[in-house]
């Protein structure tokens, strides 16, 4: 009777998207909406389907793009996958990519706030807990809320190996609640710096409740860490990264070390960030038993996932997206761009919508002051261009360099009027999806759903 | 002007700052520099005193529930005689969300009553409804300024914040939540003691109101300089336009 009723709902949520993207409505959640609603249980049923079983990653930078790794890793190892490959982490966008595709291993990006639910009705072999920093308060509610409700998970996920990174104090601060995590990180001493970046989250001893100190700072408060009064400090990393060497937008190159292996690995994203997603990749396929040539293989044929710094070709001009959404990822972002010399113009678009968040307080915490220290044309787009040209006034760029174009088409026009050399695009969420829609248009980008 | 310098103390930077706090206190800065007024941005963290002698516009943002714990227990022992004395030397005071609760008499999370400083006559108390998330904007009536003037923000807030008898609201709501959701009032101020939810940040969305407290810190009784504000405005009007308010 069951599988009855979930053949017959997952038949017509499948005839309902179809015909929405017959009429041009791509990326809506209905589908998967109407499938829980007819066969609320869908996601376990479907999800026992699989042979491999399935992982899940959660993290508030970087899930997009580490999934994206761990993609091309089980694929390596001969895995077909069940993957929300475009992002549709929530609840209606995991029952539609289990209803939508065939594989024998599902692998998931799960929204922050959704984890807990999704672990209970997937039950994965694995959960990779990446990062946790400040990200659209007017969503997600304050930080400490999403750490209680990880705890959790660390708690209850039974069958599941935690794996955990072991940089992020208020993420490796979960192990202890864990039957036995894995954790990952950088043991790089040259990477990073000794002085922490403002947006730094302030992550506190829980046993003494004094601030940790820091003898290095790799992302955000991501570094090694220790509490002053010795109750605790950073675990040590079975799964590590070394001997990195960053080389500006087109990637870097570094030895991933495993426990029994390490090998040498270049990979074609840039930032110290995308090494963390590479490093968290490799745990969570060691934890699914993946062996190293694989994992290996996998990080070299990573190319950037949607909208995370995709190198595009427009009108003959070099160009580069990346996305912004949050203080963190926007510093990591801009620290990336301006360690690279090459001449270019900069097209930034700011929206204000759900997905974007509807509060733009957090451009006042990303550091654009690093701007002023660049040259060259910057664009300000989107529904909020006029308060991010604001920003960068008081960040001192030059404001003769600053121009307010909030429609995103005229924009990109005047972008590539105004610079020979490369653009780069900074946009939120739904400017991002905006952006490609009007690359995909001008055939500089292929279609994003695909 | 009697005072040549904004002496800013910044409270607890590290602890309340959760609503990018620091854009407030670069709109201050910038805006005195480029007029060549001198500036100076101190801050004082957990376990240090207040010398109320030593600044003339003193701010605290907002923060998590458990760091607002901390920095309350800490506002208390170590830093309201120097708040009380500051208010009452007439230095410009502004709490925003945290803060401005914390500026209350109490603020009561289900079964525990955190002190607040008492510099403004409210109680705020978390409500099991909602959280008051959204734009909003407020209409003003403060000395020297415009009747009605607009301050435009973001509210995200647990808190609802009740006025005792006599306590002036910072403003009336006229699109968003507003103090309680319920009252109309927005925020509360004591002279140059200022409470409000709406961050954004403020200062940011609302230049005119940063000059308010910038003119108000240093007693310039005559106004401040002019600047070239064509940005400034039109972020203005952007973010009232975002809140459904069309500005004059």
């Amino acid at each position: 009777m069951n599988s009855l009723r979930l053949a017959l709902a997952g038949f017509l949520a499948r005839t309902v998207g179809f015909a929405l993207r017959i009429a041009g409505s791509g990326g809506t959640s209905a589908p998967g909406k109407l499938l829980l609603a007819l066969a609320p249980a869908a996601i376990t049923q479907l999800s026992t389907r699989l042979a491999r079983g399935c992982a899940v990653i959660s993290a508030t930078n970087g899930k997009t793009t580490t999934s994206a790794i761990v993609a091309e890793v089980m694929r390596a190892d001969g895995a077909t996958l069940v993957h929300n490959r475009a992002g549709a982490n929530m609840a209606g966008g995991i029952a539609a990519t289990l209803n939508d595709q065939k594989g024998d291993f599902g692998l998931f990006e799960l929204d922050e706030f959704w984890l807990p639910s999704l672990v209970e009705q997937l039950r994965p072999r694995a959960v990779l807990m990446g990062n946790l920093f400040r990200d659209q308060l007017d969503r997600y509610g304050e930080l400490d809320q999403i750490v209680d409700r990880w705890r959790e998970v660390a708690r209850s996920a039974s069958g599941a190996r935690l794996v955990l990174n072991a940089d992020d104090p208020l993420i490796a601060g979960l192990g202890a609640d864990a039957a036995e995590p894995l954790y990952f990180g950088l043991e790089d001493a040259d990477a990073g710096s000794t002085i922490p970046q403002h947006a730094a989250e302030q992550a506190c001893c829980t046993v003494c409740g004094e601030q940790f100190v820091y003898t290095r700072y790799f992302v955000g408060h991501l570094g090694h860490y220790s509490c002053p009064q010795g109750h605790g400090a950073r675990p040590t990393p079975e799964v590590s990264a070394t001997d990195i060497e960053l080389d500006g937008l087109s990637g870097s190159r570094f030895v991933i070390n495993l426990p029994g292996a390490s090998f040498e690995a270049r990979l074609s994203l840039p930032g110290l960030y995308n090494v963390y997603n590479a490093v968290a990749a490799a745990a969570l396929a060691f934890a699914l038993g993946v062996p190293s040539d694989h994992i290996r293989s996998g990080i070299e044929a990573s190319s950037p996932a949607f909208g995370r710094a995709e190198l595009l070709e427009i009108d003959g001009r070099d160009c580069s997206i990346m996305l912004i959404k949050n203080p963190a990822g926007t510093n990591e972002v801009l620290r990336t761009l301006c360690a690279d010399e090459e001449p270019r113009s900069l097209l930034i678009a700011l929206n204000d919508q759900i997905a974007d968040g509807r509060d733009i307080s957090w451009i006042w915490d990303a550091d654009f002051e690093a701007l002023a220290e660049t040259s060259g044309a910057v664009i300000c787009s989107g529904v909020r261009a006029v308060e991010l040209a604001l920003r960068l006034k008081y960040a001192g760029v030059e404001p003769a360099r600053v121009t307010i174009e909030p429609d995103l088409g005229q924009a990109l026009q005047r972008s590539l009027a105004s610079t020979t050399g490369r653009l780069v695009i900074l946009p939120t969420y739904t400017a991002m999806l905006e952006v490609r829609e009007l690359l995909v248009s001008r055939g500089a980008a292929t279609g994003s759903f695909a | 002007m009697a005072e040549t310098k904004l002496r800013i103390g910044a409270l607890y930077p590290d602890q309340m700052n959760i609503y990018a706090d620091r854009g407030n206190i670069a709109v201050l800065s910038n805006r005195c520099k480029w007029r060549n007024i001198e500036v100076s941005v101190t801050s004082v963290g957990i376990g240090e005193a207040l010398d109320s002698e030593q600044f003339n516009l003193i701010y605290l943002g907002g923060g998590q529930d458990e760091d607002q714990r901390r920095c309350a227990a800490d506002l208390i022992e170590n830093k309201r005689a120097g708040l009380v004395a500051a208010a009452e030397n007439g230095s410009v005071v502004v709490g925003v969300c945290g803060g401005y609760q914390l500026f209350g008499h109490w603020y009561e999370l289900g079964e525990e009553r955190i002190a607040g400083v008492g510099l403004l006559d409210v109680e705020t108390t978390r409500s099991n409804g909602p959280r008051l998330i959204g734009n909003v904007a407020i209409a003003t009536a403060l000395p020297g300024c415009p009747d009605g003037a607009l301050l435009a923000g973001f509210e995200n807030h647990g808190g609802r914040t009740r006025l005792l008898e006599g306590a002036q609201p910072l403003g009336s709501v006229v699109s968003g939540h507003g103090n309680d959701g319920s009252s109309g009032n927005e925020g509360c101020r004591a002279g140059n003691v200022i409470g409000t939810y709406l961050h954004g940040p403020l200062l940011p969305a609302n230049s005119w109101f940063a000059d308010w407290l910038i003119a108000a810190a240093l007693r310039a009784g005559d106004g401040l300089p002019q600047l070239d504000d064509d940005l400034e405005e039109r972020a203005h009007v952007a973010a009232c336009r975002a809140a459904g308010v069309k500005p004059d």
